[in-house]
């Protein structure tokens, strides 16, 4: 761990807008993540929500505004954009694990290749990694054995192998079947009670309620609400924040029209 | 009015029932197959086909040459331009995707012109245009070296579309996964995206193989020697010296020794490929 002065936001973004051909996705985002923090993003699928994450390692180029991510401003044009992300982790909705490399292997591909780590060192963080995640035991095997909360669960310590300062989530969950969404989540929960600085889009919202420090609803491209977890999820001050909580914690709740 | 029983339900009653016309369906057409064979077993002239297509005596005289020479030579010629047009083919694949305009613009050129181009146009400008306008050029290897190039030009306008084909049917995920652990863009296409994108294209590049020992027969036009000799042109020449077709025969069914196992080869990975889906 590099030291960070305290003061610095793990995260900064400051008037984000990105636009894919006419459609403004979003409209001017202001966020920060703290060292340490948890903060998980929700809001309505097309909410900009996903985009916002991706523009955070610039998997998006954004059109404007600026991400400060451990005191480097990704959004410079001349940043080493690959040194950057390395030291940002990120986890997808589809996995995204290499199949044509074992589990071992796609662990440790980025920190040969990238951090130039030897092979025993490699193995070891990989190991340490999976061990943390607990799916060791399948080291040797190709993702494609595995069910979807194992491979995400290797995802995850993929990312962590590569020793980041920030953890990004993209909906980790939405692909899993619903037996299997605890597994994952408690990696993270075991991520965070670590003190991992973690940035997650989720649907979840009792992990939001219980593991982050902080929530923002996003709706329409911007940040409709901010705030506590407990205050957003449980107390929601704005109507639409209101709206779409009561839809997601109350499916099956209609509303008197 | 005084009919009072139940009228039994008006099914119209097929003479035939479905699997019985069926039936007689499939025994018209082996009876049609069946007159196929006889009409060409009583008809055939078996015993001239035998002398022209089948003499021993000619048969002899193909060998060992056939093998030792005439399959030896289509076997490099068909490699080595293969080889020149995978590693060609790559890289003008490459180049198609690439995110600069001109490698872009160069690269679907060659495609075109090269796809478009009958390879015996292509022979011909190695055998003949190029001597003439270069009288000092010489390609290593000599006549192997000019096949190779000539032939492996032709191959990698094919490839290149093929590797295209499969460096794009990885997903977005991959290359997104591998930038965001931070490797440089040629770094995940070498480690991540590239090796997917060859077990894709290895059933449609063995075809390309297959193809390839057909075209290889067109080295002719650069004139062989009789140590250059391959199996078309072997064939030919020892069918038109006895006015006897046997040599051809020879010459087709060692072209079948190799093709018919690749094609074999071929449905067996694209049969592995469809399970993995």
């Amino acid at each position: 761990m590099s030291t960070v002065s305290p003061a610095a936001p793990a995260v900064e973004i400051v008037g984000l807008r990105k636009s894919f051909g006419d459609l403004l996705v979003l409209k001017g985002i202001d966020a920060t993540v703290e060292p340490g923090e948890v903060v998980c993003v929700i809001g309505p699928s097309g909410s900009g929500k996903s985009t916002l994450l991706r523009c955070v390692n610039l998997l998006e180029q954004p059109d404007d505004g600026k991400v400060i991510v451990n005191g480097v401003e990704l959004t410079d044009p001349d940043v080493d954009i690959d040194a950057a992300r390395r030291r940002v982790g990120m986890v997808f909705q589809q996995f995204n694990l290499f199949p044509h490399l074992t589990v071992l292997d796609n662990l440790t591909i980025a920190q040969r290749k990238v951090l130039r780590r030897g092979k025993a060192e490699a193995d070891a963080v990989a190991f340490e990694n999976l061990e943390k995640v607990g799916v060791a035991d399948k080291a040797r095997v190709f993702p494609a054995k595995l069910s979807g909360g194992q491979q995400q669960r290797v995802a995850i310590a993929r990312a962590l192998s590569m020793n980041p300062q920030v953890m990004l989530f993209d909906e980790p969950t939405s692909a899993l079947d619903p037996e299997l969404v605890g597994d994952v989540l408690g990696v993270m929960r075991k991520l965070a009670d670590e003190g991992m600085t973690m940035l997650v889009v989720t649907h979840e919202m009792q992990f939001a309620r219980e593991v982050a420090d902080k929530v923002l609803f996003m709706d329409g491209g911007v940040v409709v609400e901010e705030g506590p977890a407990a205050q957003v999820i449980s107390d929601p001050r704005h109507e639409r924040t209101k709206t779409f909580l009561r839809r997601v914690l109350d499916p099956t709740h209609q509303d008197p029209t | 009015m005084a009919d009072t029983t139940p009228r039994a339900e008006a099914v119209p009653r097929a003479r035939l029932s479905p699997r019985k016309r069926q039936r007689i369906s499939r025994g018209i057409q082996y009876a049609v197959f069946a007159a196929a064979v006889a009409a060409v077993g009583f008809g055939a002239d078996w015993a001239s086909l035998a002398e022209y297509f089948a003499d021993l005596d000619v048969a002899k005289e193909a060998f060992p040459e056939l093998i030792t020479v005439a399959l030896k030579n289509t076997v490099i010629y068909t490699l080595s331009a293969y080889v020149v047009g995978f590693v060609l083919g790559l890289v003008v694949a490459l180049m198609r995707l690439s995110s600069v305009a001109v490698y872009r613009g160069v690269a679907l050129v060659y495609i075109e012109v090269f796809r478009g181009l009958p390879a015996l146009v292509v022979f011909l400008i190695f055998g003949f245009g190029l001597p003439v306008a270069f009288p000092g050029l010489e390609f290593p290897f000599e006549q192997y070296g000019t096949v190779a190039v000539a032939l492996g030009l032709v191959a990698a306008a094919y490839m290149a579309e093929t590797f295209r084909a499969g460096i794009q049917a990885v997903p977005n995920g991959q290359l997104e996964a591998a930038r965001s652990l931070g490797m440089p863009q040629t770094r995940a296409m070498v480690s991540i995206i590239i090796p997917q994108a060859l077990r894709v294209v290895i059933p449609p590049l063995t075809n390309e193989l297959i193809l390839l020992f057909k075209d290889s027969s067109l080295v002719f036009v650069l004139g062989v020697t009789s140590l250059t000799t391959e199996l078309s042109k072997f064939g030919g020449d020892l069918a038109a010296e006895h006015a006897d077709s046997t040599p051809l025969v020879l010459a087709g069914a060692a072209y079948l020794v190799i093709t018919v196992p690749l094609g074999y080869v071929v449905r067996r990975l694209e049969a592995k490929q469809r399970k993995a889906r």
